[in-house]
């Protein structure tokens, strides 16, 4: 049975600082930060938003451009690693806030950055089995990184959500391809504030060997090639490792920049791929195939290849605004007021 | 305080989706929701209704001056909303700027988090709402 996204919405918090802004407090060469990441600012979530709020925010988008009842979706599954709880589903309180309740199964997911990813395949396998009619899949992080690391300057916040099903896709999901083993490149202890990360071997044995593993074994086992895809996304937790990635693989840089957005808003983690995939939805059209490659440090990749259908075209189909949009309607701000915002003061 | 929970739990489904109450005898419709029909008495049949989450400021203040608990949150609007049904709500608005709040501005409902009153304590989620273009 032909699975595939029914609908999809993504919420980016309104603020955003900017690296210079970052790297001024801690004295550093501001150009060669942002050079460097290939990020020039990123999406702040406010003090009163969190992985939740946002999670919320990007389903009742992703229901509304379903055109579905909320009462009909039987599961919804959160990816993220800054949940507000420790222990406490953030996927109950997304069920409630969009009335999906009570007559679903909900969990959340961690997987680093592509639990959102994940969360997806798990709809997939329950709608196409017809254990339930629609299932909703979000990746919402509102991600931290430790103040004067590398994170700091790139760790964003942001999430999408995407109503995953068989009736009148506007994008079927035609194979999906994991790629898995025990990676140690970044992670966050029980109780730690901040993750550690292991530097530049967060490259070549994790991000590139799980990546470029899992979009090669999709495209092997689907018998395709670069040049039969329109768009790709790849996971972006720096502006250059996407660039880096579809290079090798042998796709054109123009087909990754629709959906790459970490230089404008960060590496919002669970979010990044999937708000990726949300702003090539925004502009593909009927036909447009596009390779999507998550990665999660730990570590793994899901990919996916999804062909846009002529449903995409019909009224209110797309989200109402697009991801472009979103970024575009900021409010920067400076260190002290990031700092108050993301609880990083003392004795808040 | 752990003795809020019963509280904040019983709220969830106004404070998440704006649930409230009509009257099939008048069809007038209440937020929050409420038991008994003010217009029709024991005439009156009230049953749940989500309310509109679109509307206009009424009217609005801006605190300086808060409350135990939204200490951090100064300066910020508070507002009577006045939903596309004609009912009226009060909210604290997000992520407007002061100069895009005015009487008539069109609003839209967002969930944040609306309070929390120590680290170890359950979150209290709900409406606020922001000023549209």
């Amino acid at each position: 049975m032909t699975v595939g996204i029914i609908g999809y919405g993504t919420s980016i918090p309104k603020l955003r600082i900017k690296v210079e802004e970052i790297a001024s407090v801690w004295g550093k060469n501001a150009e060669r930060v942002s050079s460097g990441l290939g990020i020039k600012e990123k999406a702040v979530a406010s003090f009163d938003e969190d992985s939740a709020t946002l999670a919320v925010e990007s389903a009742r988008v992703a229901i509304q451009s379903a055109g579905i009842r909320a009462q009909d979706i039987g599961a919804i599954f959160v990816g993220s690693e800054s949940k507000p709880y420790a222990v406490k589903p953030t996927a109950a309180i997304v069920a409630e806030a969009v009335a999906a309740v009570p007559d679903l199964t909900a969990a959340d997911f961690e997987f680093a950055c592509k639990a959102g990813t994940t969360a997806i395949q798990c709809c997939m396998g329950l709608s196409a089995s017809q254990y339930i009619q629609y299932g909703l899949a979000i990746g919402s992080d509102t991600a931290q990184g430790r103040p004067n690391d590398a994170l700091e300057f790139s760790a964003g916040s942001g999430a999408a959500a995407f109503v995953i099903g068989t009736e009148k896709p506007i994008a079927e999901i035609e194979a999906t391809f994991s790629y898995t083993t025990d990676t140690p490149d970044f992670w966050r202890r029980q109780h730690a504030e901040f993750p550690r990360h292991a530097g530049r071997f967060t490259a070549g044995p994790a991000y590139f060997k799980h990546t470029l593993g899992a979009a090669n074994g999709l495209m092997n086992k689907l018998g395709t090639q670069p040049k039969d895809y329109a768009f790709a996304v790849f996971h972006q937790p720096n502006g250059k490792f996407p660039y880096r990635a579809a290079s090798i693989l042998g796709f054109e840089k123009e087909k990754i920049e629709s959906g790459l957005l970490t230089p404008m808003i960060g590496n919002t983690y669970s979010a990044a791929t999937l708000i990726g995939l949300s702003a090539v939805l925004d502009i593909a059209k009927p036909g447009d195939r596009i390779l999507v490659t998550s990665y999660g440090s730990g570590a793994g990749s899901d990919a996916f290849s999804i062909t846009v259908t002529k449903e995409i075209t019909k009224k209110a189909r797309r989200q109402p605004v697009p991801v472009w949009e979103q970024i575009n309607n900021k409010k920067y701000v400076p260190y002290a007021i990031y700092a108050k915002h993301r609880k990083k003061l003392k004795g808040m | 305080m752990v003795g809020t929970q019963p509280l904040i739990w019983r709220r969830i489904p106004e404070r998440y989706r704006l649930h409230g109450s009509k009257c099939l005898t008048c069809n007038a419709e209440f937020f929050p929701q409420r038991q008994f029909c003010p217009n029709c008495r024991r005439k009156g049949k009230l049953v749940k209704e989500h309310m509109p989450m679109d509307g206009t400021i009424y009217s609005y203040t801006y605190v300086h001056s808060a409350p135990e608990g939204f200490e951090y949150h100064v300066p910020y609007f508070m507002a009577i909303i006045e939903l596309k049904n004609g009912v009226r709500l009060m909210s604290q608005l997000a992520d407007s700027e002061p100069e895009s709040v005015k009487i008539n501005a069109s609003v839209r409902m967002v969930f944040r988090r609306v309070h929390e009153s120590e680290a170890e304590e359950a979150i209290a989620y709900g409406y606020k709402f922001k000023v549209v273009d």
